[in-house]
C-alpha cells in the first residue's frame, strides 16, 4: 500500500449543443429578442485600436457539405498582442479597454456563412524558452452533432515570416495540414478580409487542437 | 504566479463521448477523423473572456418571467443551483453561465423547431447568470419536457437543459446538458450513451433537492458542475509574460 493521493474531482462531460444553440447563445438568429444585451460578432467599437478586419468562412462535413448551424466563438489578443484577462502581463503591451477580444456567432441558415468584426491581433509571447506566436486567432466551434467543442487557431496567410517561426504552426506538417490554418486575404472595397473554411472531416479536413 | 496563471491538466478524454458516436447519427459527417494535436498551455489558453454584472439584465436569470407576456408560463416550476468548480475543487467565482431549454411540452422557441407541440407564448426558454464569489450560481424556470427528435424513427431526448460555461481559461469551454433525476429516457439517450464511463454520465443528472424547494411554489433540482483543473506544481508550467 502506498499513502492516499488526493481525489481531484473530474470535468462535467460535454454534450453536443445541438440544432437549437441559438436560442440560448445568441437568441436573434433562433427569431426572438430577449436580452436587453446581446453578445455578438462585433469586437471592435468606436475606440478599438488596431487594422480593421474581417474574417469569414464557411463549415463543411465530411461530404462536403454546408453546416448551416454550426457555432462560432473566437477569442484573440488586441492589435498590440495582449489579451485582455488578468493572466496576460506581457510587458510593454497595452491594454485595449474598448476590446475585449471575444465574440460569437453562428453560421447563416441559408449560405453557411459566419463572420466577425474585428482587428487583426498582434503576435503574442509564447511558453518559456519558446519563439512569440504569430498573430493567430482562437476558435471554437460547436454545434448539433459535435459532441465536444473543436478548438483550432486562425493564422494570417500573409504573415509568413511570423508564421514560419510560429511555436505551434511548426508543429503541424508543412503543406495541406499548415495550410489548414491559414485564412487568405482578400480586399472587398477596400477592406481586408481574411477567409476561413473549417473541414470538419474528408481530405481537408481542419487541424483540431487539443489544448 | 497565481494558481489562475498556470497551465491547465491534460483533459481526459475518456469522460466525454468522443467526436464519432454512430448512434447519434449527425456526428458520423460531423466528427474530425485525424487526431488531434495536443498543446501545452499558452497565454492562448490559460486567458479567456471575462464577464460582468452590468451586461445581464435583472432577469436574465428568470425563465418564468424573463419572457412573460400576459402571464406566467404553463409548466412545473423549478429552481435549479449548483456550484462551477474546477477539477481541484475550487469554487470559480464571477464567470457566466448560459442555458436554455424547450418549454414544458417539449417545443423550442427557435425558428427551426417544427414539433407540434405549441410554442408557449410566455417562455422564451433561454437565461444566463454569473456566479457569485463561490462559484454559485441559480436560476428558476419552467421543468422542460421531453422531445422527439430525428435519429431513429422513435428517439426521444430526455428532459433536459442546456449549459454552457467559461471558466477562466479559454481551454475550459465547456457545453453540455443536466438531465433530471428518474427520468425514463436518459439511458435510452444516444447522446448521454455516448459518454463511454458511465458515473461520468451520471454526474449530468441532476437529483431532486427538497432541502431547496421553496414550499407550495417550486421545487429544486441541484447540477454542480466542474471544469479542467490546473497544473498544482509551482515550477516548470510557468508561463512567459507571468
Ligand atoms: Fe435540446
Amino acid at each position: 500500500m502506498v499513502q492516499p493521493l488526493p481525489v481531484r474531482l473530474q470535468e462535467t462531460p460535454s454534450q453536443t449543443a445541438g440544432p437549437y444553440v441559438h436560442i440560448g447563445l445568441i437568441p436573434h438568429q433562433a427569431g426572438f429578442d430577449i436580452f436587453e444585451t446581446n453578445f455578438s460578432n462585433v469586437l471592435t467599437g468606436p475606440d478599438t485600436r488596431g487594422e480593421r478586419i474581417r474574417i469569414e468562412g464557411r463549415v463543411f462535413d465530411g461530404a462536403g457539405s454546408l453546416v448551416r448551424d454550426a457555432f462560432i466563438e473566437i477569442w484573440q489578443a488586441n492589435a498590440a498582442g495582449r489579451y485582455n484577462h488578468p493572466a496576460d502581463r506581457q510587458e510593454g503591451k497595452p491594454l485595449d479597454e474598448g476590446f475585449r477580444g471575444w465574440g460569437r456567432t453562428g453560421s447563416d441558415f441559408e449560405t453557411g456563412l459566419w463572420h466577425f468584426e474585428t482587428v487583426k491581433p498582434g503576435p503574442v509571447d509564447g511558453r518559456k524558452g519558446h519563439r512569440p506566436m504569430a498573430p493567430h486567432i482562437n476558435l471554437w466551434i460547436a454545434a448539433r452533432g459535435i459532441n465536444i467543442g473543436l478548438q483550432t487557431r486562425l493564422y494570417f496567410a500573409d504573415e509568413t515570416e511570423a508564421n514560419a517561426d510560429d511555436p505551434v504552426l511548426n508543429l503541424v506538417e508543412r503543406g495541406p495540414l499548415r495550410d489548414s490554418l491559414l485564412a487568405k486575404r482578400e480586399e472587398r472595397d477596400g477592406k481586408a478580409v481574411y477567409v476561413f473554411d473549417i473541414h470538419l472531416q474528408g481530405p481537408h479536413e481542419t487541424v483540431f487542437f487539443d489544448v | 504566479m497565481t494558481h489562475a496563471d498556470s497551465e491547465f491538466l491534460q483533459r481526459d478524454r475518456s469522460i466525454h463521448p468522443p467526436a464519432f458516436t454512430p448512434d447519434y447519427k449527425t456526428s458520423v459527417l460531423r466528427s474530425p477523423r485525424r487526431a488531434m494535436l495536443s498543446l501545452q498551455s499558452s497565454l492562448s489558453e490559460v486567458t479567456g473572456p471575462t464577464f460582468g454584472h452590468s451586461e445581464l439584465g435583472p432577469l436574465d436569470n428568470d425563465l418564468i418571467l424573463n419572457y412573460a407576456r400576459e402571464g406566467e408560463p404553463i409548466g412545473e416550476r423549478i429552481f435549479v443551483h449548483g456550484h462551477v468548480r474546477d477539477e481541484n475543487g475550487r469554487g470559480i467565482p464571477h464567470t457566466l453561465v448560459e442555458f436554455w431549454q424547450a418549454n414544458a411540452g417539449g417545443r423550442y422557441r427557435h425558428r427551426n423547431d417544427r414539433y407540434l407541440a405549441p410554442i408557449d407564448p410566455n417562455f422564451g426558454g433561454c437565461g444566463r447568470t454569473i456566479t457569485d464569489e463561490n462559484g454559485f450560481y441559480y436560476f428558476r424556470t419552467i421543468k422542460p419536457g421531453p422531445y422527439p427528435w430525428r435519429n431513429f424513427l422513435n428517439s426521444w431526448r430526455p428532459a433536459h437543459i442546456h449549459f454552457s460555461v467559461f471558466g477562466t481559461g479559454f481551454a475550459q469551454r465547456l457545453i453540455t446538458q443536466m438531465y433530471f433525476e428518474g427520468d425514463p429516457l436518459i439511458w435510452r439517450d444516444p447522446m448521454v450513451l455516448g459518454i463511454p464511463d458511465r458515473s461520468a454520465a451520471e454526474r449530468l443528472i441532476a437529483p431532486l433537492d427538497l432541502g431547496a424547494a421553496v414550499p407550495l411554489d417550486m421545487l429544486a433540482y441541484k447540477f454542480d458542475i466542474v471544469l479542467r483543473g490546473r497544473q498544482q506544481t509551482l515550477f516548470e508550467n510557468k508561463l512567459q509574460g507571468n
